[in-house]
């Protein structure tokens, strides 16, 4: 299929594609990975007029060390996340959910932050994103601003980013030590989650001390699970399946597999 | 020349033209580019019951390299019917099917107005321009609805049903009453099944070029009917058919899909000849899932009779199947299809079929790999466990019980076939031992008793399928319009190698590699001296084309006789040129000797000889090319014995294959290593319709898995291990003594894969799902409930909008 036509961009550095955003006006789109935005184009579900393509900024690639944090460049493909060793040693529940995104050549193309923006609450991301505490560090014509997790997805496919800001960082803290796990139904391996629980649980002496629950799919947005996650603080990993209750209280299918899958999931954070 | 060493037929090579297809170094038709040429692009409609009021051209007309836009109106004079080859009974009621629509929309999808540009960009773009004014009418979209003729798809038609096709057994003499049998039965079970709509989803998108230069209209098509839709494309045209040339390059999967003259290629047709310049269409994914014909959709009634030890007495299958808006190519044929196979292996006394077909909005339905077999064998296979439990035997014990016993081959059954062989007996025993039936039985007991929270099941399928169509005189009998024999040649060239020529038309299956080994056995050539022609009407003038399992049963054959043809003629001048008696020569490895002697002439002299004609016996032409054309007595009947175990996860719905044991009698073999691959891609295509796979349409008709995203194609990862193996039973109708394995994975395992689940959740209340099993509908079932049948996926690029931050 043809997407219409459009104008096609390529800044070098954030300054130019904040500029950019800005000229174009609302009718522009950035371009990250494109694993979303393409098939839209293709379809011509959407005809911006014109393209800015991030692809060719390496500063927002890659993971750092920032003290008691992660900083994820936007641009970091799920390839990179896959891989990355401070994602491995600090928030592997990161890890374990990108390695679920997709198949391999989705991987390689898409972007951590793309996903984040993208903002389809099926995506994979945006239940860890939002559980682990993380913060969109964003771009815009009047300097940096910091918007955390539960303030930056606001609806299906919206988020607090303005038409003429930009994702470029993502700030993680730290969960060393910490068992994770991200329990997945999907139909098949390309598919959506129909439900996914993305949990990182903090064990000591054989009680739990803290724990981060997030939901994939049940709603217009990642759901946090906070009534399990309190319930669990000071309690034995035995109590990991009463808690699980409390991720959903309707009758619904949906209802049903987030509190299956929290338990699957805490369960197996807590073994792994 | 040398000779081969060891036979061909059998031998597990790669295919020789897998290196061209995977790499792309080759020729798809939307690969051409031809001087001149223009772009067509199909609007499509919407909505999928309206008159169209009014259509405005004006503004795309206008757009940059636009060439003309045209509407059904502007055809209306040219553009005839499109054909229906298949009208299964005498008051068939078929109503006119415009390539293009001229005053009324019949389902969403279909085609309004086309615009024709210098490139494929400019006439997507100008497509946005036509404004189309539609008046909507009642939709009608549900089967049993639509025969309370309420609303009418085709109001001209008076109804909505197109005909009813009647096989009794009593009326044929083929066995008893069926209502007898029912009434006097010890045991009748009645079930409802419902085969959802499915989409083909061949990997290369339908792609048609049309060259009106030279005096001649050269149709490149990717399609399975090269043949047929010369002759389709000249009747309904009124082209010549010597005028026209139709060719199928390589051509990226079927499945059926392809076997269709399709309203774009007529298009492609009539646009050449009106621009006298080349057009090529090319469809997106999601405007093939729209527009291209579907397959299944019906819903089966079906009522057995057993005595109470198991022995089953009658079959009575009501069906309902689902037209679409038109009847395609063998649209009304397909569930017909099915109706000699309900009875399957089991010796049924009495047996009646009766199938009504139904106009709905909806896209055309007609071939989908099985055609009316695979419908048949989940009916009567899903029937038989229902029978197990009812009974409280095992499900395999009760099949043996009923089945055609290996000594009583040839049987005429129920349905006025005759299976010539089959060993139901060794591929059953194979499967089993293959599967550890009795320790997954152990476990499963273990399971139930432990309140496993994820239960396993053994599921069943002892199918027979009828391939090789088909003899002629049967296809008559059935009304269809063409025959079911096929041809080939041989041409020997002057330097020894071989050019085969076959009707048939391979679209991924490996013709080439296959039909070269037939060959080199045959005349002792060697394997890469071998070149296969296909898909060309000018280098092959008659064919009928690749699908129903036939190729190699029928086409495979006609080699075969060419073959023996050329030989024939080669053994005279070899006796001629080694001064003997034609009863003394004997050839063996290419070569011809004389009995006795070391006189030794190789196939390659005696076709030189015969080349150069310097010195001929009297009245022998020059050259040694032959041509042979094989009409089948009967079908060929591959059988088999799959066993699947599934884990049924009670607590998600989820279901996941454990093992799955496929033994397949397609009888001889040529390529091993073909045949695993089509009963793997088979079994894939037949699980995806138990687990992952369904056409849904939402309340106005609008197709709503109209992306990959949405419509759930199973990849590698999806799918289990398959162990798969062969028993072999010759089929006796053809000299090679092969049966067809297209279509066997894809019959066989729907059945399979359900009757597994069930067999997990039975003792939970459960006694049937619909498919597709998704895990929300066998969870909904173990709550108790029905899950909604339409239900879609979750996620998907149906869910994507415009809105949002970067992607």
């Amino acid at each position: 299929m043809i997407p219409a036509e459009f104008k096609y961009l390529f800044p070098s550095t954030v300054d130019e594609a904040v500029r950019m955003l800005a000229e174009e006006g609302e009718d522009a789109k950035i371009i990250a990975g494109g694993q979303s935005l393409v098939p839209v184009l293709r379809m011509r579900l959407a005809a911006p007029t014109a393209l800015i393509d991030i692809g060719g900024l390496t500063e927002l690639t890659g993971v750092r060390d920032d003290g008691d944090s992660l900083l994820i460049g936007a641009m970091t493909t799920h390839y990179e996340v896959q891989r990355d060793h401070l994602i491995q040693d600090h928030a592997l529940l990161l890890r374990l959910v990108t390695d679920t995104v997709a198949d391999p050549q989705v991987r390689h193309r898409g972007t951590f932050g793309g996903s984040l923006c993208h903002a389809d609450p099926a995506g994979d991301l945006l239940a860890p994103a939002l559980a682990l505490d993380a913060v969109m560090i964003i771009a815009g014509p009047s300097g940096r601003r910091e918007v955390p997790a539960s303030d930056f997805f606001v609806d299906y496919f919206e988020t607090a980013l303005a038409p003429d800001e930009i994702l470029i960082d993502v700030r993680v803290p730290k969960y060393n030590g910490w068992g994770a796990h991200y329990e997945k139904l999907n139909r098949v391996a390309q598919a959506w989650s129909i439900v996914a629980v993305a949990a990182a649980v903090q064990v000591r002496d054989g009680s739990i001390a803290a724990a981060r629950v997030g939901l994939t799919n049940v709603g217009s947005g990642p759901v946090r699970a906070t009534e399990v996650e309190s319930a669990l603080v000071g309690q034995p990993v035995s109590a990991i399946s009463e808690a699980a209750l409390l991720a959903s209280s309707g009758d619904s299918y949906k209802d049903n597999l987030a509190r299956v899958l929290t338990d699957r999931a805490l369960t197996a954070a807590v073994a792994g | 020349m040398t000779a081969t060493a060891e036979p061909e037929v059998g031998k597990a090579r790669l295919r020789k033209e897998d290196a061209r297809l995977i790499t792309g170094q080759t020729r798809w038709t939307d690969n051409l580019q031809l001087t001149g040429m223009l772009h067509m692009a199909v609007l499509r409609s919407p909505v999928a019951h309206a008159r169209i009021t009014n259509i405005d051209c004006a503004r795309a007309t206008a757009m940059p390299g636009v060439a003309i836009v045209l509407t059904g109106e502007d055809l209306a004079a040219e553009q005839g019917s499109l054909p229906c080859a298949w009208p299964i009974t005498e008051d068939m009621k078929a109503p006119p099917a415009p390539a293009l629509a001229v005053d009324q929309v019949n389902f969403a999808g279909e085609a309004v107005a086309l615009v024709i540009a210098d490139n494929a960009y400019h006439a997507a773009d100008a497509l946005a321009a036509i404004d189309v004014d539609y008046e909507e009418l009642p939709v009608v979209l549900d089967l049993q609805e639509a025969l309370l003729d309420n609303d009418l798809v085709h109001p001209d038609l008076g109804t909505n049903k197109s005909a009813t096709w009647v096989y009794d057994s009593a009326d044929a003499g083929s066995g008893t009453n069926v209502e007898d049998e029912i009434a006097s039965a010890e045991v009748v079970l009645e079930r409802t099944f419902r085969q959802q709509r499915l989409i083909p989803s061949f990997m290369e998108p339908r792609s048609v070029v049309v060259d009106p230069s030279a005096g001649m209209f050269t149709v490149w098509s990717a399609t399975q009917i090269p043949h047929i839709l010369r002759w389709m494309l000249s009747a309904v045209s009124g082209i010549a058919e010597h005028k026209i040339r139709v060719i199928a390059p390589d051509v990226g999967g079927g499945f059926g899909g392809k076997l269709q003259v399709t309203p774009e290629e007529l298009l492609c047709l009539l646009v050449a000849r009106r621009m006298g310049r080349p057009v090529k269409w090319t469809e997106s994914r999601t405007e093939s899932m729209l527009s291209a014909h579907h397959g299944r959709d019906q819903l089966q009634k079906i009522t057995l009779s057993a005595r109470r030890d198991g022995t089953v007495t009658g079959l009575k299958v009501e069906l309902l199947a689902d037209m679409g808006a038109y009847l395609r190519l063998v649209t009304p044929g397909i569930p017909i299809l099915g109706a000699f196979m309900f009875n399957a292996i089991y010796k049924f006394a009495a047996y009646r079929f009766v199938c009504t077909n139904v106009f709905t909005n909806k896209v055309p339905t007609d071939a989908y790999r099985g055609a009316g077999r695979p419908e048949a064998t989940f009916a009567i296979e899903r029937m038989m466990d229902e029978l197990a439990a009812e009974l409280g035997r095992d499900p395999m014990e009760l099949r043996q019980q009923n089945w055609i016993k290996h000594d009583e081959f040839p049987f005429n059954t129920v349905a006025g076939l005759t299976y010539d062989s089959g060993n139901y007996e060794a591929a059953t025993a194979r499967a089993m031992e293959l599967f550890d039936y009795e320790a997954l039985r152990e476990e499963q007991a273990r399971r139930r008793s432990s309140g496993d929270p994820v239960q396993i099941g053994i599921g069943i399928s002892t199918y027979t399928e009828m391939c090789g169509l088909a003899p002629s005189r049967v296809l008559g009998a059935l009304r269809y319009a063409a025959g079911g024999w096929e041809t080939a040649s041989i041409r020997m060239l002057p330097t020894g190698k071989v050019e085969v020529i076959t009707g048939t038309s391979p679209h991924g299956q490996g013709h080439e590699t296959v039909w070269s080994q037939i060959v080199a056995d045959r005349l002792g050539v060697p394997f890469d001296d071998v070149e296969v022609l296909h898909g060309d009407t000018a280098s092959s003038h008659k064919g009928m084309d690749s699908y129903g399992s036939r190729s190699l049963a029928v086409g495979g054959t006609a080699l075969v006789h060419a073959a023996d043809k050329v030989l024939a003629k080669a053994r005279r001048l070899a006796a001629h040129m080694m001064e003997c008696d034609e009863a003394d020569v004997e050839f063996a490895t290419g070569s011809f000797s004389v009995r006795g002697t070391g006189t030794v002439r190789t196939l390659g002299d005696v076709v030189l000889a015969a080349h150069v004609a310097h010195d001929l016996p009297e009245g022998m032409e020059p050259g040694m090319d032959a041509d042979a054309t094989f009409d089948p007595d009967n079908f060929s009947f591959p059988h088999g014995t799959h066993l699947c175990a599934t884990e049924v996860d009670t607590q998600t719905g989820m279901v996941k294959i454990r093992l799955y044991v496929a033994v397949d009698d397609v009888g001889t073999v040529v390529n091993p290593l073909i045949v695993d691959g089509q009963v793997h891609g088979g079994l894939a295509q037949g699980i995806a319709q138990a687990l992952y796979e369904e056409a849904i349409h939402d309340e106005m008709g609008t197709l709503t898995t109209a992306t990959l995203a949405d419509y759930l194609v199973p990849c590698a990862a999806d799918l289990p291990a398959f162990i798969t193996t062969r028993t072999t039973t010759p089929a006796t109708s053809n000299p090679l003594g092969v049966k067809g394995v297209g279509e066997a994975g894809t019959i066989a395992s729907t059945p399979a894969v359900v009757n597994s689940v069930l067999d997990a959740v039975r003792h939970m209340g459960v006694r049937d799902i619909e498919m597709p099993l998704s895990p929300e509908r066998v969870w909904t079932a173990l709550q108790g409930g029905v899950a909604d049948a339409s239900t879609p996926a979750a996620g998907g690029l149906g869910s994507i909008d415009s809105q949002g931050g970067q992607s």
